[in-house]
């Protein structure tokens, strides 16, 4: 091997990892040489990672439609949207009179859970329906334009319910009081809630797509439809529970989402659909650990960005990061090569 | 297969024929209104808008590769009339044929053809900068791509009043959410003076540039690149081994969409009178896509036609139309805020009656009734929409 086909080679592998590691290690190192102090990275790494959760869920939810019908949901971020909204409101609705003591916090939140997962999980399917099926026998890029015309319908539909400027929500559960800390990282109940939502979520999911029957039919169906038509799988049920179970995911990022930031606007879902988007091609898109890996990452990224450079370039230092590992790994991290389909 | 547009089917000579009196009535159309009719301004922007999607149509419809990030060339193309049409470089004293009152104006005046072929040298090398990492990509992913570029440059757009442009005393980079204001009216031998309460000659210099690019287009898909870039989009790996420069077609699609958007980008940002970053929005892209998708991918004269009827919807339909319907049904909100609402609507809607669009290309209709690029379901399912 020639010493350019060898760095080449070098680079593929690791070049990615070098690119991951270049935020937190410049910024490690600027706390260490000021003031020796690194408890400032490790807490934007730590609310990085719970952030980047909440990206995960919204990230699996495009890893799994990509996986299974190739479609870039673009409506998937407004679904999530729909979910915060659904679960403020719900709460509103409902929540006043049970938020009497720990237990009727709980049980509310629950119920919120519940109500946003259900909404999107049915949005979702109603969309698939509605944009997509139709469109199954047509070019790829017609589907996508419906999935644009959907994100911007979904959008006008916030607009419309809460208005065009961010409405704030009740900070029920104190998410910014602190729980405990270790070496200075400060753990909060908003960081305590985005693991207990989302790693049960995560863990039942590939529980579900690796053991229960309907997940070997999903799995079935992604990789090859024709084929799973002719073993008996029923392969438009399969494809409405992918975008049901997506779905049922948005809407639990969403309503932590809505505690987390404890403000909601229409306009939300546009911001968290692209960094998941981002997430999930990252991780490779069509990877369950893909997109839960992306997820973390990008949340890491996003939350070093936002407090070291300025949560205004935020987006434009994600993007970079997202046109860097293209052109390093257009598979993404944990994908697998793919061929060239038109 | 039967053709539906039968009133089109009129021959060659026939074709011209009705090419030569829609071009006659459209020089003419501004002289049965006033001066500064809205109409008019309506027009004139729907003409700017026919530049812009002509060029998207170039990049999606004949080379088949997806942008979604288009806007950034709009971007770039203000931004060259913000830099070069004002006194944002308050510094520097450049004047290059500009009117006796820019004369006197501190700044950077050029005359706009001048910026004109300014902004197609940059555009064009920025069309090759966001293609490069396309180029070993698949469909979706060159989407994705395209639009992280344009959000990059959306973000550079707001911030770059915090930027300080190296070598200058104190230049930045733009102007942020505040926008450079006031730009240099265009300045055209020959024409009326270009101010807002004259707006025939804004309207004629627009209907000039449709007329230009149109025949580029033309003549760009007639070409050995243009059929280079169909063959790209019918099947990629069958192009390269029949010998298309897969690397160089690709770059060269992106250029040239890219040119036309940052032409229509400096008249825009002439026009309009200002340089701000809340116009370069991702919606926009959308826009202008949605514009070329409801005229006929790759058609020329289906995306002209999508071009002004979006247009005309966004400008005229929806704010003056429309835009009390909801009032009077007892509905607490005005349609213009939901413009784009409208637009996805009418997106889903479209794609699922007629995904080849009002004036489908004929190649690509073809295509679509086959199914062919569809996926392994393309040769079960009969496409049943006729």
């Amino acid at each position: 091997m020639s010493a350019g086909g060898r760095i080449r080679a070098w680079l593929n592998k690791y070049g990615l990892i070098i690119l991951l590691l270049v935020l937190p290690v410049v910024y490690g190192i600027q706390d260490l040489s000021q003031d020796g102090n690194l408890t400032r990275i490790a807490n934007n790494l730590f609310s990085g990672l719970s952030n980047g959760s909440i990206l995960a869920l919204i990230a699996l939810g495009y890893t799994l439609v990509y996986g299974i019908i190739e479609l870039i949901n673009f409506a998937h971020g407004e679904v999530f949207m729909i979910g915060s909204f659904t679960a403020s409101q719900f709460w509103a609705l409902i929540g006043v009179g049970l938020a009497t003591g720990v237990a009727g916090i709980v049980f509310g939140l629950a119920a919120s859970l519940i109500v946003a997962m259900v909404v999107c999980g049915l949005l979702n399917v109603m969309i698939e329906r509605v944009a997509y099926r139709p469109l199954r026998a047509a070019p790829k890029l017609a589907p996508l334009i419906t999935a644009v015309g959907m994100s911007f319908v979904l959008q006008n539909v916030g607009l419309l319910w809460l208005g065009g400027s961010p409405a704030s929500v009740d900070d029920v559960i104190h998410a910014q009081q602190e729980v405990f800390s270790v070496f200075g990282i400060v753990v909060s109940r908003a960081d305590l809630l985005a693991f207990a939502v989302t790693i049960p979520l995560v863990i039942l999911l590939t529980l579900f797509v690796s053991r229960a029957r309907l997940g070997r039919a999903m799995r079935a169906t992604a990789q090859d439809p024709e084929a799973a038509r002719l073993m008996g799988i029923n392969v438009d049920t399969t494809i409405a529970l992918t975008f049901l179970i997506g779905g049922m995911l948005a809407g639990a990022a969403g309503l932590v989402y809505a505690l987390y930031q404890t403000t909601i606007w229409f306009f939300q879902g546009f911001q968290a659909g692209l960094l998941a988007f981002t997430a999930a091609v990252m991780g490779g898109i069509g990877n369950l650990k893909g997109a839960v890996l992306g997820g973390l990452i990008i949340g890491c990224i996003q939350q070093i960005s936002d407090n070291r450079i300025g949560p205004e370039w935020t987006p434009a230092v994600v993007f970079a990061y997202l046109i860097l590992i293209m052109v390093f790994r257009p598979q993404g991290l944990l994908g697998e090569e793919t061929r060239e389909a038109g | 297969m039967s053709n539906r547009f039968g009133a089109l089917k009129l021959g060659k000579w026939g074709n011209r024929a009705l090419a030569g009196a829609v071009i006659a009535l459209a020089i003419v159309f501004p002289l049965f209104f006033g001066k500064a009719d809205g109409w008019v301004d309506d027009m004139t922007l729907s003409l700017a808008y026919v530049v812009m999607a002509l060029g998207l149509n170039i990049v999606v419809g004949y080379a088949g590769l997806l942008d979604l990030g288009y806007v950034a060339f709009f971007a770039f193309g203000a931004y060259c009339t913000g830099w070069f049409m004002s006194g944002f470089f308050a510094n520097a004293d450049v004047h290059v044929g500009v009117s006796k009152f820019a004369q006197v104006l501190p700044g950077i005046h050029l005359n706009w053809l001048i910026v004109v072929v300014i902004a197609i040298i940059v555009c064009a090398v920025a069309g090759i900068v966001i293609g490069l990492p396309t180029l070993r990509l698949r469909g979706d992913y060159i989407a994705i791509v395209t639009l992280a570029f344009g959000e990059i440059v959306r973000v550079f757009a707001i911030n770059g009043d915090e930027i300080t442009l190296p070598f200058t005393n104190d230049a930045k980079l733009t102007a942020g959410r505040q926008g450079i204001t006031p730009i240099d009216p265009i300045k055209l031998p020959g024409l009326d003076p270009f101010n807002p309460l004259n707006l025939r000659p804004w309207y004629w210099t627009a209907l000039a540039m449709v007329l230009v690019v149109l025949f580029v287009n033309i003549r760009l898909r007639d070409s050995r690149l243009g059929r280079a870039w169909i063959a790209i989009r019918e099947d990629e790996v069958a192009a390269a081994s029949m010998g298309v420069p897969l690397v160089k077609t690709k770059l060269l699609a992106y250029a040239a969409g890219a040119a036309f958007g940052g032409i229509s980008g400096t008249f825009l940002g002439s026009y309009l009178n200002t340089v701000n970053a809340d116009q370069f929005a991702f919606s926009f892209s959308i826009f202008i896509l949605a514009m070329i998708i409801l005229g006929g991918l790759g058609s020329v004269w289906g995306v002209v036609v999508g071009a002004v009827a979006l247009s005309l919807i966004n400008y005229r339909l929806i704010p003056d139309v429309l835009n009390d319907v909801p009032a009077k049904l007892g509905l607490n909100f005005q349609l213009a805020d939901l413009s784009f609402g409208i637009f996805g609507f009418l997106l889903v809607i479209m794609m699922i009656l007629r995904p080849e669009g009002l004036i489908p290309e004929r190649r690509r209709q073809l295509e679509l009734r086959e199914g062919v690029g569809a996926g392994t379901e393309a040769d079960l399912v009969e496409v049943s929409h006729t």
